[in-house]
């Protein structure tokens, strides 16, 4: 597919989270708005991943450690083919469904359970040690919240990394300056972020995160780099793409929208598709 | 008297297994030496993965490098291994359904003189009540031997507890009854019609079985459960042990609540009238001394339990 095509897939999977958010009652928005162009670069543009060899132990890895971007991830997998996105909509966070709030491996297509922040760099190190110790093709992929970054093992993660070299593994922070209080600058700063992972021992790049291009940019580069793991840190807007009812606003880190806002979303989402068809 | 502690013999059997199973991990937290696993490391450097002190870490990338098909074992001091990495224990290893054996060193109060820091007398109550994580303490290094080659068998989460010391043995190279999950039975005084039942774990076993010896002498028949197994607890065994007996002790090097004295209550309660005494730490700071003597202040040793069974009714 190319960047027009995946631009497109973009927007139009974010109504598809905002469906499972009506419906459900509940999710977290913004992060997923931040988070969608890194995704749908991922699977569908970089990542050797699919529902025909999501056993295969060479296949490409990927680990959402802020876990709460749920809904983009469950909504990218089921048009990636991993199970049906009717039923996703319908069923998710409903009483006794298997699209629990957070992921779950129990799901074709999901490796590892998360949720709780911090775990997802030190799972992809072992995963990215391990495949490297067997020699394989495989590169592993998680993506990070700014706000997740306090986590302490987060560094613990980034250290390991870059002692073992783990130039398969590439980490994406979405780096959207809000979290549930507030600024991220306000609440713990990551000021200086792009010095702190590398003085770990990384290559770190920058890009615009809700660039489909600018995001195959960063991932095509991290492949190039020898003996050092990759931090992307993606410049993205909380809440992109559903207009200016939320984006870039901290309350809507997981405010379930009414149905006027609905209707904004929606709007402001086809507007952006019509103004992509038309460049 | 034994001098080789049950570390060692998860070590010797991991490096009897590892030479042809390329697949197994050891992780170490700067812990390889208390682990008794440098050999492993110096033998097997491919397979040994060193995180620095950095318990969470140590837990997540066991789980990510099981996800891949790895079979690892993570060392760390019991006391850090089942708190600072608790979640990681939670989450990446027993919620995501990974192959990562935890084993946590030096166990309970084997770093007595430490302080409360360096304890782990709460384990067993942590990791049992976590959905999908298997608990085990071993009695002697002949059953710690038995339980490793077991765990080397499946893909499973577990949790298991040794102690830092050698203890005296309780079985042998050509005697060991082992069943995977089922509890060792040692029956003493079998003819006698005072008959106990003694509940022990981990180091207390032997103990336990000392304590039988005396008692037989006394004329008072008693039952000893090796209850290696806390979970799954062998409920069976323990309620087929309880017929005729006028008594159960529980003994155990942990916390009063949550461990092995909780659980045999709880079974005991459920089937039969028979009072359960516990016999565990205090929940308090346990006094400063080698492991040893701070078991002869609680009466955590063979007279005690003598004690106990003489003492009540």
């Amino acid at each position: 597919m190319n960047e027009k095509e995946l631009t497109l897939k973009a927007l139009d999977l974010r109504k598809v989270v905002v469906d499972m958010i009506m419906k459900s009652g509940g999710g977290h928005i913004g992060g997923d708005f931040s988070v969608m162009e890194t995704l749908v670069t991922l699977y569908f543009d970089q990542m050797n991943i699919s529902p025909e060899n999501k056993d295969d132990l060479n296949r490409d890895y990927f680990i959402m450690s802020k876990g709460h971007s749920v809904e983009s991830y469950y909504a990218v997998l089921a048009d990636k083919g991993f199970f049906d996105t009717k039923e996703l909509v319908d069923t998710f966070s409903q009483f006794g469904s298997k699209f629990i709030g957070h992921p779950n491996n129990e799901i074709d297509g999901i490796e590892m359970n998360s949720g709780s922040l911090g775990h997802g760099l030190p799972v992809s190190v072992g995963i990215a040690l391990a495949c490297k110790k067997d020699n394989r093709p495989s590169r592993v992929y998680t993506v990070m919240g700014d706000g997740e970054l306090a986590e302490g093992s987060v560094w613990e993660g980034f250290m390991a990394a870059g002692h073992y070299k783990l130039d398969n593994l590439c980490a994406v922070v979405d780096r959207n300056h809000l979290q549930i209080s507030g600024s991220t600058e306000d609440v713990m700063t990551h000021e200086n972020l792009k010095a702190q992972v590398r003085s770990f021992g990384w290559n770190v790049i920058e890009a615009n995160g809700n660039s489909i291009k600018a995001m195959h940019d960063a991932f095509e580069a991290a492949k190039t780099v020898k003996d050092k793991p990759t931090c992307i840190i993606a410049n993205t807007i909380k809440g992109f793409g559903g207009g200016e009812v939320m984006e870039n606003k901290a309350s809507w880190h997981h405010h379930v929208p009414n149905q006027e806002e609905y209707q904004q979303i929606i709007d402001a989402i086809n507007a952006r598709r019509e103004a992509v068809i038309s460049e | 008297m034994n001098k080789i502690p049950n570390r060692q013999a998860i070590c010797e059997t991991l490096m009897a297994h590892a030479k042809n199973d390329r697949d197994i991990i050891a992780l170490c937290s700067d812990s390889r030496g208390s682990a008794s696993m440098t050999p492993f490391f110096n033998e097997f450097p491919e397979q040994s993965v060193e995180v620095g002190i950095a318990e969470q870490n140590l837990v997540s990338i066991a789980a990510g490098m099981a996800h891949v098909g790895k079979k690892p074992y993570c060392f760390s001091p019991a006391c850090f291994i089942s708190t600072r990495s608790y979640e990681q224990a939670k989450v990446d290893v027993a919620y995501s359904n990974t192959n990562v054996k935890l084993i946590g060193i030096s166990g309970g109060i084997s770093y007595g003189e430490l302080g409360m820091s360096h304890h782990s007398a709460q384990d067993i109550a942590a990791m049992t009540a976590i959905p999908n994580m298997r608990v085990y303490l071993p009695s002697d290094r002949f059953q710690t031997g038995k339980l490793i080659e077991e765990l080397l068998k499946d893909e499973k989460p577990a949790y298991v507890r040794v102690g830092r010391n050698p203890v005296e043995d309780i079985y042998s190279e050509d005697n060991i009854p082992f069943e995977m999950d089922k509890a060792t039975v040692h029956k003493y005084g079998v003819d006698n019609e005072d008959k106990v039942v003694i509940v022990a774990c981990g180091e207390m076993v032997r103990p336990a079985v000392d304590a039988a010896k005396i008692l037989e002498d006394r004329g008072i028949a008693a039952t000893v459960i090796d209850m290696y197994c806390l979970k799954p607890f062998d409920e069976k065994t323990l309620v087929q042990s309880l017929e005729g007996a006028r008594l159960v002790i529980s003994i155990e090097e942990h916390a009063p609540f949550g461990g092995l004295g909780s659980q045999v209550a709880s079974v005991v309660s459920a089937n039969r009238p028979i009072k359960v005494k516990q016999m565990a730490l205090p929940d308090d700071h346990v006094i400063t001394g080698k492991s040893k003597d701070v078991f002869n202040y609680y009466g955590l040793n063979a007279e005690g339990i003598v004690n106990a069974v003489c003492n009540l009714d």
